[in-house]
């Protein structure tokens, strides 16, 4: 029977199936962080047991860590605990740990696909519900509870329900301005949060054979907020040319029967699908959330809807709420709306061909001086490329911070956030309620519409700064 | 683990869709090591004031709900991020069970690990859920998959085969993997070498 990506990868990696009970499921590589792991390796202390397999085990240290220069302290004493403890915790372990000081260090979803770890035809986990990014290259990559992180530290798998396949067809031509990120919103704005809740996404089509692995990472990245808890893109010759001579990447001989077995994965002609939706990509425009669940998006040309139009009581006041919280009128448009802050970083976009997207639209311009602009690479090798290329400059010299990697303002965990009230345009992933601050209020857009908005000190449409 | 067993208890509204994981417990509390003392810090956006004040008209904060161990809330109740912080934070409240019209898959499989039920329920049983006097007490049965409401009717609720016997018998799920160590090495030894990729 001709079967899915997904069926095969699920197909390869039972360890045992026994009536009644979830099938065994193996990982064949797990990225730890400091936030989710903690009580994980407590609970294999508390039982004495090992990491079972720490050879495909990998740790680094992100969300809690400051983004402000390396020579400094963690001031933070609580969050300097817990990064402590993720080093004593691989030393322990023996697991490799890209800690705050390697010039490796970097957001556990940008390192993994860089240093050639994350492969076709894996399984990859991490207590971190954006791993589908690493779905990217072909591989069945999900967020897990740090309940699930012991069980896979301890035995190296996870019991797991199949399930369901979701066909997203994206085919067409993006047009100017419109990028990867637009049509990852547009799925969530078109499925709804909780849209893809118990499937895992595939995503295919000529649109999607167009986007260069980075691109590919930003649309996987967030299939979770579309509610699917893993999304992926099948291996091609892109992933092949993205892959070969990193860091992790099989060699020689190793290299060619990787290729073989890699080809073999994409869905066979013929499979079906358990749900399917399409969007077109000719179509789209530069996106933009207005409300406090990704979902809540809309083509930046459009106006924020009104409650009075939504039949059901529950959804009507989830609406009210979400607009009373953003301070936002319903009827009028986003665009023109005044900001304070932008954010261009997280494990969305934070890859160096978005640090060149945000640059091409600042060079030779300047940030509003109403607007606070920060720049965080997602990794330290990140961070050294864009130098090597200017980009820093640019964003200097447009008035923008530069700083070191990590989930920085993604989270605000770490020192970077919103003030109460603050507007701000992020190219992370979140703009729920007090995501990026207590009482930070986020719009989620590229890094295009971001810089094009830093410029204006509103939310604007980057085609109108197009020349 | 403690065995799971029947309850009766008032139940605490919150009609808002969407409820997601950052809004359960704030990204600011995850940099703690341990999984206790999470409960004060439950919905703690909503529930405090700027000066961490409680707010008088916030329902976790009313004498009556403090009792309560059952939430209600609306549709695709925590989404978001993967952090078990949630099930934590609910449970440490009193909570052990949430009644809802859907649950967001991650969410899902983190409570069950955690002895907090997930209760899927149909739109008409969620809107009397919904409208409850204070006073109104349901009954929750998890061998049985029942739900009792106070006017007597009985709804049943689907729950994983597996993860009810583990939450009723008290069994450990990390225990029930490590029996299948030899499925385990006879998968590892079946294993393409070449996906090895750290080894030293
Ligand atoms: S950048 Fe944001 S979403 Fe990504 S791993 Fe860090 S905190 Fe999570």
């Amino acid at each position: 029977m001709p079967k899915t990506i997904i069926e095969k990868l699920w197909d390869a990696h039972v360890v045992s199936e026994k009536e009644g009970a979830p099938a065994l499921i193996y990982i064949d590589l797990h990225l730890v962080h400091e936030v989710t792991s903690p009580q994980a390796f407590a609970g294999l202390r508390a039982r004495g047991l090992k990491v079972r397999r720490p050879d495909l085990t990998f740790a680094t240290t992100d969300h809690s860590t400051p983004t402000t220069p390396k020579n400094l302290p963690i001031i933070d004493p609580i969050a300097a605990a817990q990064v402590k403890q993720m080093e004593t915790n691989a030393a322990e372990f023996g697991i490799p740990l890209y800690g705050f000081h390697s010039d490796k260090q970097g957001i556990v979803h940008v390192i993994g696909p860089e240093n050639g770890l994350t492969q076709p035809g894996m399984t990859v986990v991490c207590g971190d519900s954006h791993t589908a990014t690493h779905g990217a290259f072909g591989a069945l990559a999900f967020g897990i509870g740090t309940s699930e992180v012991e069980m896979v530290l301890a035995t190296q798998c996870l019991p797991q329900r199949k399930s369901k396949t979701f066909e997203v067809r994206v085919d067409g031509t993006l047009r100017p301005g419109v990028a990867a990120k637009d049509i990852i919103l547009a799925l969530c704005a078109k499925v709804g949060i909780g849209g893809g809740t118990g499937s895992v996404f595939e995503y295919r089509g000529s649109a999607i054979s167009a986007l260069s692995m980075e691109e590919r990472m930003t649309v996987c990245n967030m299939s979770i907020e579309a509610g699917a808890r893993a999304g992926l893109v099948a291996p091609d010759d892109a992933t092949f040319e993205y892959l070969a001579g990193r860091k992790y990447s099989p060699e020689g001989a190793d290299w060619d029967a990787a290729v073989a077995r890699w080809k073999t994965l994409p869905t066979d002609d013929g499979a079906t699908y358990d749900q399917s939706v399409t969007i077109d990509a000719s179509t789209l425009e530069p996106m933009i959330t207005f409300g406090t669940n990704p979902g809540m998006g809309m083509a930046i040309s459009g106006a924020v809807p009104d409650p009075a139009n939504v039949a059901d009581p529950i959804e009507r006041e989830s609406l009210r709420k979400a607009l009373q919280y953003m301070a936002l009128t319903p009827g009028k448009p986003l665009a023109g709306q005044a900001i304070d802050v932008v954010f261009v970083g997280s494990c969305t976009n934070s890859r160096i061909s978005d640090l060149r997207a945000a640059a091409s639209v600042l060079k030779g311009r300047k940030v509003n001086s109403k607007v606070r602009m920060m720049v965080v690479p997602g990794s330290q090798p990140i961070k050294r490329q864009a130098e090597a290329e200017g980009l820093d400059r640019i964003f200097r010299d447009a008035g923008a911070e530069w700083r070191e990697a990590g989930c920085s303002m993604c989270i605000a965990m770490n020192g970077d956030q919103l003030t109460p009230g603050q507007y701000s345009v992020s190219t992370s992933n979140r703009n729920f309620e007090g995501r990026q601050g207590k009482g930070g209020r986020t719009f989620l857009a590229s890094p295009q519409t971001a810089a094009a908005s830093a410029i204006m000190g509103q939310v604007t449409d980057v085609r109108t700064l197009l020349g | 683990m403690i065995k799971f067993t029947p309850f009766e208890s008032h139940v605490v509204p919150m009609s808002i869709d969407n409820i997601d994981t950052d809004q359960i417990i704030p990204a600011r509390f995850l940099k703690t090591i341990s999984k206790d003392g999470l409960g004060d810090q439950l919905f703690c956006d909503w529930r405090y004031d700027a000066a961490g004040t409680p707010k008088p008209d916030f329902i976790l904060n009313q004498d009556w709900a403090k009792q309560c161990q059952v939430l209600v809330a609306g549709d695709n109740f925590g989404c978001g991020s993967s952090r078990e912080h949630a099930p934590w934070a609910l449970t440490q409240y009193g909570f052990r069970a949430v009644v809802s019209t859907s649950f967001a898959d991650i969410f899902k499989s983190n409570a069950l690990k955690n002895s907090l039920v997930p209760v899927v329920v149909d739109s008409a049983t969620h809107q009397k859920l919904m409208a409850l006097p204070r006073d109104a007490k349901v009954a929750l049965d998890l061998a049985a998959q029942t739900l009792r409401l106070p006017d007597g009717t009985v709804v049943t609720f689907p729950v994983d085969a597996f993860s009810k016997y583990l939450l009723l018998e008290g069994v450990d799920e990390l225990g029930y993997i490590l029996q299948q160590d030899e499925a385990i090495k006879a998968y590892e030894a079946g294993r393409a070498s070449t996906l090895n990729t750290l080894a030293a």
